[in-house]
This record gives C-alpha cells, sequence and structure tokens, in this order.
C-alpha cells in the first residue's frame, strides 16, 4: 500500500488525526507545565525564564514549526472529515439517535474544534504574535510575557472580563474536545486490549479535567489576584 | 407479566421507490396487544391499509427471530427500536402504552438507498465481502478440523466478532454513516484466527477500500453503532481493525 | 419412471466407487458449462461456492437482499458429523444407522451412509473457512450430544450454529462472485423452470424490486429452496420460506416425495394470539436437564408456582421412563398435544406444557455448593448458584424467551408446545441429486432424500452442506459431461419466450382478480386446515375433509384475493400471493400422501394405526417405499413407490420405553 493510499483512506485519515491529535496533546502537557510557573509566586520570574526558553532557543522554535504543521493538518484534515461524514447522509432523520447511542461532546468534535480554534486565534494574538513580532526570525527580543498577561487578565474592564469568559470557554471545549479525542486517538491506533482501553480511558479523562482546569484557572488566578 | 391493549399513532416513512421523493405519513391503529412484536403490530396495519384500498407498508423481514439481519426499522430514533441487544422482529409491543406515537423510518445512509417506504439497499455490505471477508479455501483443501488447535479465548473472540448479522444498524445509529463496526466484526473474526492468517494484512486494505468506496463516512469512535448492535458487537473490533490496517499499511513493500 | 441409480457393490464402496467411475468434464469446457442455482442458503451457497472454484459458470438467485439471510441462518443446536473425536465409540456406520432408524425406516440406505460418510469432511472444510466452533481449553474442537443420541458427534457454536455455517458457505461464495465465477442475482424469485426438448435448460425469474421478468440459461438448474414448512402458516421457518420453485418443478414434471412427512418439534414457543405470525424455537437442547409436566387436575387455572409437586404430572417421564425428557422430536411432540387436548394444556390458549428448570437449577446449585466445599448453605444461595449454573449453559435461549413473553424463565416455567420444524418430503432425487426431469437437481431440504419420516437432530445442516460441497460437485459432471456438445440456448428460443408468457399471464390474473380478502388471510385458513387435519395427528376423516376445503379454498382464493400494488413494481403483496397460490396446490397433495399412507411412522401419525398404549405403529409390508407423486393436472396426481431396501440394516420397532 502506497503513502499516499495509506493516508487517504477512510482509516488513513483518521490515522492522521490520532498522530497529530497525539502530538498535540504532548504540546499541551508542555505548554500547561510552562504555564504553571506563573504559579511560583516569584513575581513571574520563573515563568519568563521558561519562556525565554521556548522562545529563545533554536530547538523548540523548530519544533514548534512543526506544531503549526501538526495543528494545521489536524484542523484541515478534522473539517474535511467533518464535512464529507455529514454528506453521507443526505437525508436526515426525524428523530434523532442523540445521547442515547453516545455521548454528546463525541459527535460534536467538529464543532468543539472550531471553537478551541476561535479560542486560538485569540489567544495567539494575545501573546504569541506580539512575542514573535517583536522577535522577528531572531532568537531574541522578547516580550515579557507575565507583564503581557498581567495586562491582559489582571485589569478589570469590559474587554477584559469577555476575554476571560471566552479563555474559560475555550478552555471547556478544549476539555471536551479531549475527553473524546484523547482515548478515541489510541482507539485509532489500535489499542483493542480492553485492559488498556480501560486505563486510557481513564487517564483520557483525568487528563483532560485536570489539563483544562489547569489552562483554565491561570487567567483566574491574575483576575482575582491569587498570585501575588 | 400483565397483557394490556392499546391505540397508537404511528408516523411512517412513505417512499414509492428510489426515486421518489419521501414523506411522513400518520396512521392510526388500535386494540394492539401488548404480546405482539413489533412487525406483527405492522401486520396488523398493513392488513388494515388492503382493507380500506391503500398501498400497505414495505419493509424487509424474514426470519423474525433475530438472527437473519433482514429486519430494518428506524424506530422512535434508535435503530431496531428502544430495547437494547434486540432486533425490530423480537421487539415487542409492551415496550410501548397506550396513546403513544411512534415514528418509524428506514435506515438513512447515501450507501444504503431507500428501495421502497422502510426498505433499503444493503448489497454494499456483500460487496465489502467480496473485497475480501473470507478464507481462500476451496471445497476440499481442508486439513482435519483439529489439526490446529485455536486457544479457546481466541476462538471465543472471534465467535463474538462472527456473530454480526450484517443488518445494516451500526451504519444507521453513525453519525458519520460509517461502516467500521460491521468490517470491524469480520476483520476481527478473521483477523483472529489463524485460518485467516495468510490474507489478513489484504483483506483489511481491500475491505476498507470497499468501504470508502460505497460512500460510508469514516469512524469517528462516538460508539453509538455498539449502543444499537443487536448483537452488541464491541467497539474493541474498530481498534483491531486500525490495528490491523496500520500493520498492513506499515509492512506493504510498495 | 423411478430409477434411483444407486450404485451397486457394498454399501461402503458405493460413493467412492462413483466418485472413480463418474464422467469428469475437463476444466476448459467447464468455463463453457452454466449452472443455475436457486436459493443461498447452506445447500445453494455451498453449492455455487464450490462450482464456482471447479470453474462452471454459475449464477445463483435469492428472494432476500443478500444471501446471508437465509433461514440456514436460524439453525441453533448444531451440526453431526462422525469424527469420533470423542473415542466414544462413533463411526460412520453408527451415525449412518442412527440417522436411518431416526428416520424410521423410510430413507434410502445408500444416500445416508454416503451422508455420514463426508460428514466429517464438512467440519474440516467448515474450520479452514474459519467458522468458529466451540473449542476445548486445549484448543481441540468441543463436542455435545444431541437428541438423545449415545455419542458426542454434534459440532456447535453456542446456539448460532447454523448462522456460522452459513456465514462461512456465504462467504465462500461472495469470493467465487468477487471472482467473477459466480454471479448473483439477490431479491430475485424463480417462477418457472424453462425445458427445451425434455431437459431443464433454464428459468424465469422475477426481479422483485423492478417486477420485471428475466429468462435465464443454464446446463443444468439446481434448486436449493428449502422447504415447505409455511405451508401450515405458522412454522418456525422464515416468513418468505416458500415452495415456489420447488412446485413450479413439480409441474413442469419433478415427482414430489412424500410430501407428508413432516416434522413438528416440541419445543417452541407457544402461540400468544390471532396476530401469530411465527413460531420461534428453543433449542432442544433445553430438554437435557428441563422436566416437562402438565397439572394432574384438568383445566387448573393456579400459577405454576403454586401448584404443588404431588399435583404435577410429568407425562413423558411417566409414560417413557427409559428415555423421560429425551425421547426423540416426534414421540414428545404429539405426547404434548395428547395432554392438552385432553384438557390438561397451561397458559391463557391452554395450548402449551410447562418446561420447568426449578430442579435442574437446585441440582446444579447443590453441586456447585458441594464443589466449593460449602455446608451450610441455604436454599436460596443454592437456587442463586444453580441460576448461574443455568444462565451459563442456557443464557442466550432463556433470554429469548423472555424477550418473547415477558416472562422470567428462571422464576417461572417457560410454557411451550409443538411447531411445525422442518419437511422430511420434498423434491424426489435420485443417487446423483437429480430430480426425475433432466437437468433439474434439488439439494438440502428441498429434497426428499435423507431424513426418512423423521429428521434427528443436527442432521439438517449435515445434509445441506453435504449435498453442496461434497455431492453435487461430482454428480453434476456426471451428467454435464455430455452436455459440453450443446451450446448455449438463446433466450430468445421459443421455449423461453412462452414460459415467460405463461409466468406473466399468471401474474396478471391474480392481479386482475381484484377480491375482497387479503392474501395473508387465505394463509392463515390454509394454515388451520392444515394444522389441525394434517398436523401432528392425522386421521383418514380428517384428511379427506381437508382435501375438499382446501380445493374450495382454492377456487375462493382465485376468486377473491386482493392484491394491492402493480406488477412492474417492488410489490410484497404480490410476491406472496404466489406463494401462497402454490402452497395451497401443494397442501392438497400433503392431505393425499397422508391419507395413501396407512401406517404411523416418525412425524407422519395416522390415529388409526397405533399401538394400544398410543405409540406409532409402522406398516412395513405395506408401506416400506417412498411415496413419489408425478403431477399430472388440477388436483390429479399420480404415485409412483420406489420400493426401500435394507440390505445391512434390519428395520425393527423404534421403542423409548
Amino acid at each position: 500500500m502506497t503513502w499516499k493510499q495509506m493516508f487517504t483512506s477512510s482509516v488513513g485519515k483518521k490515522l492522521v488525526m490520532s498522530f497529530t491529535g497525539i502530538f498535540l496533546i504532548l504540546f499541551l502537557i508542555v505548554h500547561a507545565g510552562l504555564n504553571a510557573c506563573i504559579w511560583a509566586n516569584d513575581g513571574g520570574e520563573m515563568f519568563n525564564k521558561a519562556a525565554h526558553f521556548m522562545g529563545g532557543n533554536w530547538v523548540p522554535r523548530i519544533l514548534e514549526v512543526g506544531l503549526f504543521a501538526g495543528l494545521i493538518l489536524h484542523i484541515v484534515q478534522g473539517l474535511m472529515l467533518e464535512s464529507t461524514n455529514r454528506k453521507k447522509r443526505s437525508t436526515k432523520y426525524a428523530v434523532n439517535y442523540g445521547n442515547k447511542g453516545s455521548k454528546w461532546y463525541s459527535r460534536s468534535m467538529g464543532i468543539l474544534g472550531i471553537l478551541i480554534l476561535l479560542f486560538l486565534i485569540l489567544h495567539l494574538s494575545n501573546f504569541w504574535l506580539p512575542n514573535r513580532s517583536s522577535q522577528g526570525l531572531s532568537l531574541s527580543g522578547e516580550i515579557d510575557l507575565y507583564a503581557k498577561m498581567k495586562e491582559t487578565f489582571a485589569t478589570h474592564s469590559p474587554v477584559t472580563a469577555i476575554t476571560i469568559l471566552v479563555y474559560v470557554l475555550g478552555c471547556a471545549a478544549l476539555g471536551y474536545h479531549l475527553a473524546h479525542g484523547f482515548q478515541s486517538a489510541f482507539k485509532t491506533l489500535g489499542v483493542h486490549n480492553k485492559k488498556y482501553q480501560q486505563m486510557l480511558m481513564a487517564i483520557g479523562y483525568v487528563f483532560s479535567i485536570v489539563v483544562c482546569i489547569a489552562f483554565a484557572m491561570m487567567p483566574l488566578s491574575f483576575h482575582f489576584g491569587w498570585i501575588s | 407479566m400483565e397483557h394490556y391493549t392499546m391505540n397508537l399513532t404511528l408516523k411512517v416513512w412513505r417512499q414509492k421507490n428510489a426515486k421518489s421523493e419521501g414523506h411522513l405519513e400518520t396512521y392510526q391503529v388500535s386494540d394492539i396487544s401488548s404480546e405482539m412484536s413489533f412487525l406483527e403490530m405492522f401486520d396488523v396495519l398493513n392488513e388494515q391499509l388492503i382493507r380500506d384500498g391503500k398501498e400497505p407498508i414495505a419493509f424487509d423481514h424474514d426470519c423474525r427471530e433475530g438472527i437473519c439481519g433482514m429486519c430494518s426499522m428506524y424506530i422512535n430514533g434508535k435503530p431496531h427500536g428502544p430495547w437494547q441487544a434486540n432486533t425490530t422482529c423480537q421487539l415487542h409491543m409492551r415496550a410501548f402504552k397506550d396513546g403513544d406515537t411512534i415514528v418509524v423510518e428506514p435506515w438513512r445512509a447515501n450507501a444504503f438507498p431507500v428501495v421502497k417506504d422502510l426498505v433499503v439497499d444493503r448489497t454494499a455490505f456483500d460487496r465489502i465481502i467480496q473485497a475480501g471477508g473470507y478464507v481462500s479455501v476451496n471445497t476440499g483443501n481442508a486439513v482435519d478440523g483439529n489439526a490446529i488447535p485455536i486457544e479457546k479465548d481466541k476462538a471465543d473472540a472471534a465467535f463474538a466478532a462472527a456473530m454480526c448479522i450484517g443488518c445494516g444498524a451500526c451504519v444507521a445509529a453513525c453519525k458519520n454513516s460509517s461502516a467500521m463496526l460491521f468490517l470491524s466484526a469480520k476483520v476481527s473474526h478473521l483477523a483472529l484466527l489463524p485460518q485467516g492468517a495468510p490474507e489478513r494484512k489484504s483483506r483489511v486494505v481491500n475491505m476498507v477500500a470497499q468501504m470508502d468506496k460505497e460512500g460510508f463516512g469514516a469512524c469517528t469512535n462516538t460508539g453509538a453503532c455498539e449502543a444499537a448492535c443487536p448483537k452488541e458487537i464491541s467497539l474493541s473490533n474498530i481498534a483491531r481493525l486500525n490495528q490491523e490496517y496500520l500493520t498492513a499499511s506499515l509492512v506493504s513493500e510498495k | 419412471m423411478l430409477d434411483a441409480k444407486i450404485p451397486s457393490g457394498p454399501l461402503e464402496n458405493k460413493w467412492t466407487d462413483y466418485k472413480g467411475h463418474c464422467k469428469l468434464v475437463n476444466p476448459a469446457n467447464k468455463r463453457k458449462l452454466e449452472v443455475i442455482i436457486v436459493g443461498t442458503g447452506l445447500a445453494g451457497a455451498s453449492a455455487a461456492a464450490s462450482l464456482g472454484e471447479l470453474g462452471y459458470k454459475v449464477k445463483a438467485f435469492c428472494f432476500q437482499d443478500s444471501p446471508r439471510r437465509a433461514h440456514s441462518i436460524a439453525a441453533q443446536g448444531g451440526i453431526n458429523a462422525a469424527k469420533n473425536y470423542q473415542n466414544d465409540g462413533d463411526s460412520v456406520f453408527r451415525l449412518f444407522y442412527d440417522t436411518i432408524k431416526g428416520g424410521d425406516y423410510r430413507a434410502r440406505e445408500g444416500n445416508v451412509h454416503r451422508l455420514a460418510e463426508v460428514s466429517a469432511n464438512i467440519i474440516d472444510q467448515c474450520v479452514a473457512q474459519g467458522v468458529p466452533f466451540a473449542r476445548e481449553y486445549g484448543g481441540l474442537l468441543s463436542n455435545r450430544s444431541f437428541g438423545g443420541t449415545q455419542v458426542q458427534r454434534t459440532f456447535y457454536a453456542a446456539g448460532q450454529t447454523g448462522q456460522q455455517l452459513l456465514i462461512g458457505a456465504y462467504q465462500a461464495l461472495e469470493r467465487q462472485v468477487a471472482l467473477g465465477n459466480v454471479k448473483m442475482y439477490s431479491r430475485h424469485e424463480m417462477l418457472e423452470v424453462v425445458m427445451v426438448d425434455g431437459k431443464a435448460r433454464g428459468i424465469i425469474a422475477r426481479d422483485l424490486i423492478s417486477g420485471k421478468l428475466e429468462r435465464h440459461f443454464g446446463h443444468a438448474v439446481l434448486l436449493c429452496s428449502g422447504g415447505y414448512g409455511n405451508v401450515f402458516y405458522l412454522s418456525t421457518n422464515a416468513m418468505g420460506s416458500n415452495v415456489t420453485a420447488a412446485w413450479k418443478a413439480h409441474k413442469q414434471g419433478a415427482a414430489f416425495g412424500n410430501p407428508c412427512f413432516t416434522q413438528i418439534h416440541p419445543t417452541c414457543i407457544p402461540v400468544s394470539g390471532d396476530h401469530q405470525s411465527k413460531l420461534t424455537l428453543m433449542s432442544e437442547s433445553l430438554r437435557n436437564d428441563g422436566r416437562i409436566w402438565v397439572p394432574k387436575k384438568q383445566g387448573d387455572s393456579r400459577k405454576p408456582n403454586e401448584i404443588p409437586e404431588e399435583e404435577r404430572d410429568y407425562y413423558l417421564e411417566r409414560r417413557y421412563p427409559a428415555f423421560g425428557n429425551l425421547v426423540p422430536r416426534d414421540v414428545a411432540s404429539r405426547a404434548a398435544k395428547e395432554r392438552c387436548d385432553a384438557g390438561y394444556g397451561v397458559g391463557t390458549s391452554k395450548q402449551a406444557v410447562y418446561l420447568d428448570y426449578a430442579s435442574a437449577i437446585e441440582r446444579y446449585g447443590r453441586t456447585e455448593a458441594s464443589k466449593h466445599g460449602l455446608e451450610q448453605v441455604s436454599i436460596e444461595e443454592i437456587i442463586t448458584m444453580g441460576k448461574e449454573v443455568v444462565k451459563e449453559k442456557y443464557g442466550n435461549l432463556f433470554d429469548m424467551y423472555e424477550k418473547i413473553t415477558g416472562e422470567n424463565p428462571y422464576e417461572v416455567p417457560m410454557r411451550i408446545y409443538p411447531a411445525v420444524h422442518y419437511t422430511m418430503g420434498g423434491l424426489w432425487v435420485d443417487y446423483e441429486l437429480m430430480t426425475t426431469v433432466k437437468g433439474l437437481y434439488a439439494l438440502g431440504e428441498a429434497n426428499f432424500s435423507d431424513h426418512g419420516a423423521n429428521r434427528l437432530g443436527a442432521s439438517a445442516l449435515m445434509q445441506g452442506l453435504a449435498d453442496g460441497y461434497f455431492v453435487i460437485p461430482y454428480t453434476i459432471g456426471n451428467y454435464l459431461a455430455d452436455e459440453i456438445y450443446n451450446k448455449p440456448i438463446s433466450t430468445d428460443h421459443e421455449a423461453f419466450i412462452s414460459a415467460e408468457k405463461e409466468v406473466s399471464r399468471r401474474l396478471e390474473q391474480l392481479m386482475n382478480i381484484k377480491g375482497t380478502t387479503s392474501v395473508e388471510t387465505f394463509h392463515k385458513r390454509l394454515g388451520k386446515i392444515m394444522w389441525d387435519k394434517c398436523g401432528m395427528a392425522r386421521n383418514a376423516k380428517g384428511l379427506q375433509e381437508a382435501i375438499s376445503e382446501i380445493q374450495q379454498l382454492k377456487k375462493e382464493f382465485w376468486k377473491d384475493v386482493k392484491i394491492p400494488g402493480a406488477i412492474d413494481e417492488f410489490n410484497p403483496e404480490l410476491d406472496k400471493a404466489g406463494r401462497v397460490a402454490d402452497f395451497i396446490e401443494l397442501g392438497e397433495l400433503m392431505c393425499i400422501d397422508a391419507l395413501n399412507r396407512e401406517e404411523s411412522c416418525g412425524g407422519h401419525f395416522r390415529e388409526e394405526h397405533q399401538t394400544e398404549d398410543g405409540e406409532a405403529m409402522r406398516h412395513d409390508d405395506k408401506f416400506m417405499y417412498v411415496a413419489a407423486w408425478e403431477y399430472k393436472a388440477d388436483h390429479e396426481w399420480i404415485l409412483h413407490k420406489e420400493a426401500l431396501h435394507y440390505d445391512v440394516i434390519k428395520p425393527s420397532q423404534r421403542n423409548y420405553k
């Protein structure tokens, strides 16, 4: 079977989703770990150091290209899958199976994905874009991201309130997306042993809850002054 | 078990043939016994329609004991109706109560075009099997049945997958109209047995290709198929298919 | 007229000799020979696959949407084979002997011995196809005993053996379809055999979706269309099972063998009301542990659990102390009918007896308790443990019962009643499975051949697959070897045109009746006549009445049937009308045959011919023959007798006391 065949069949397309999904999950771990440094309560020193490593070292900067590639692949493939899958049933049912047969979020990966994408656009324009535009192609010239976070979340204005709301909703969408996506990715990779499936299912739920709460806590921590 | 009778309102999909447009039509049936099967209730309705000079409703059915896989109604939003692990023919009217409204639709998927009313064309499943759902052994080629011992657990697992009746409820239930549960049941059945080993790789690749060609959607592991399956074919068969597919594609020479 | 063509020589060499001497067709010629197969159950699918593999050009037809739906799929219990894996003394001879005896000495020795011989190959073939038979922990095939045989020779796949075997054959068939050797026509119904120069040369089939008639040529035509139990309206057959293909062949000259031999299965779920459309079988294996009883008092309306032990009549154990609840099907069925007719029946309809698991549950519970070394256990705990064991063994059957009846069989005894299950009769065929029409074959339940007057459990699957996989591939060559000189006949040939015209005329006639009564109503009426007068017990008076009632029914049918819709569309009512019309004609012949056979044997019980204590009485001196009926005209048949010779087995009266 050619590579093309492998990745363009219905199962192959899912493999792409699975590979990129797991890659993005790994990124989330790194991202959550780094951001957790804000809770070091040291005025952002540790956080900025970590952020500096990510932005000021060529290894993570190259990986970043891969990250975007993976992200775009995940999004494009996901949207295409969603749209082709929808076309497979031209006449809709009058009464739907709904939650009797499956979880709502497992059927809503497309919508959840789009919500996450919208959140992501805001998120990138808040932090990544100002930082990279300040840096250009060089490895120096980063902005103070801790201060940027403070500026974005700690002030009290309608814009901040909306931003925080979008962040929290974005995290919720991510949580539900992961609740299905995590275990589904492993099923697509072929984990069929019941024992491992159950384990991965449990890890998936814990992961999606913990990671998303952690992310959601960041803007909230700034806003409500839980960080000194 | 107390028996009772009921009056029901039925909304049934009527469509003259594959080319014409369809619509839901409302019918009243009365004095339906709780002991009747769902299809017997349809028999009563059809007799009523014939008496009134109208065309009876076409629906697929044959064995009426839950094994041939021919019956195929989508009842109140669920393939084969409200009971778990059940076929339409084994659904009995005690699942409903007096005054209920029941909506009955055909399986809906572009790969299963409507033939008439509630009858759909499921020959796509046959073509998927033709693509590789067999062991290539001519009559007379066989060695002694006990020549190849098979681990009991594996034989049991193969049997559990082979129990699929090919009714298509999985496709009807899936939001993507995917046939992956059907496909994976056959791939698992044969992949678990040593007899299926020689063609293991080509089988999964060819069957998936055929499924795509037939116009079924891709699987997104929602699990709706498993919940609707009258034979409780496990979703983990799909994961096994994925593994078979991944292995087959990685080790292929081309 | 009847030449069974049984090879000469010793019984055990007949088949080997035949295979060694029959004519062969060379591979290049096979490609030029076309074979039509009607029906794709075990016999049809296995024949289509095997002939396709050999290189013949095969066309297979089924009325369902896929060959995988054929009713062979519903067989539960298992398939017999003389493998002797259990080292318990089984052999080809013993399987042969049991089958002949079980059939009450009304089957051919030569055919049955061949069946026993190839039985072992069937298992090997199915295993090679990936049929997941039950296995032991060591990885080897598991066996169970079935239908009261003394050896464990039944191979099974839980309660779904028929399904697994059919799927195996179906997959082999689909493989040939993919290879282009077989062309599959699903949702097609055969409506006529086309005869050219006295040979079957093709069929007229109707595409059930478009309603169009099609002509198909074949050098040979194989009917694998199953049995005709639906003549009784209520049976365990699928709704679509019908006699039409066989009946059309019969009217074209194929003799019908032993039409009255019907098997009534004792353990079915009873009728619940007038709405009943079909009956569901519960595997015979339930009789291994369940005890069958009725109240000792007539018309007792108490709930079963309120009837004390001493007021229950375990009538099978009482009448047949040696075999008890395990007597053969025909005996168990008649005994249930006898009790119900005498007013001891249970349930709302009073047409049922109890099949009780209470004592089995307790027995298993006690065994479990002692296995675990428990001494001080309450009866409740014992029952809980017992239920677990019963669930393990019969869980799927109990679930099925509960789904249909809404009653929990672990708590309340099941209600069962006999139902029509299988028809031993069918198209008469010779040793080569050819009917009295040249080039026309019948395989599986559609032929009359191997089960005599009563079929033993787990032997229908065996026969269907034996015919399709291992018999027809040899015997058809013997005929087709001479056919290579005959070019395919164009379907524009006069015979095809007139056959199609006749089919078309009949369809139009049916549609034009425009009467007032639905097909279903006629079918129900026919079923009632057949069940009441040609069912489990028959007598001359009843049969004579039945014949005239059926003749009357036929007249009414052709005057008053109401078929909605049109010919040129998907029209299930029209399909059904054609089938019921044929059932009506068959029903008459069954009664004629039953009237002619003035003896009781196997499933055929004539009340005039019984012993003082109500057991069947055979008359070997007068009726040791196959009754093969030749169709002459409406209501007119000629009886041909094929005498049965028992060279190896000495017929004796069956005794289960």
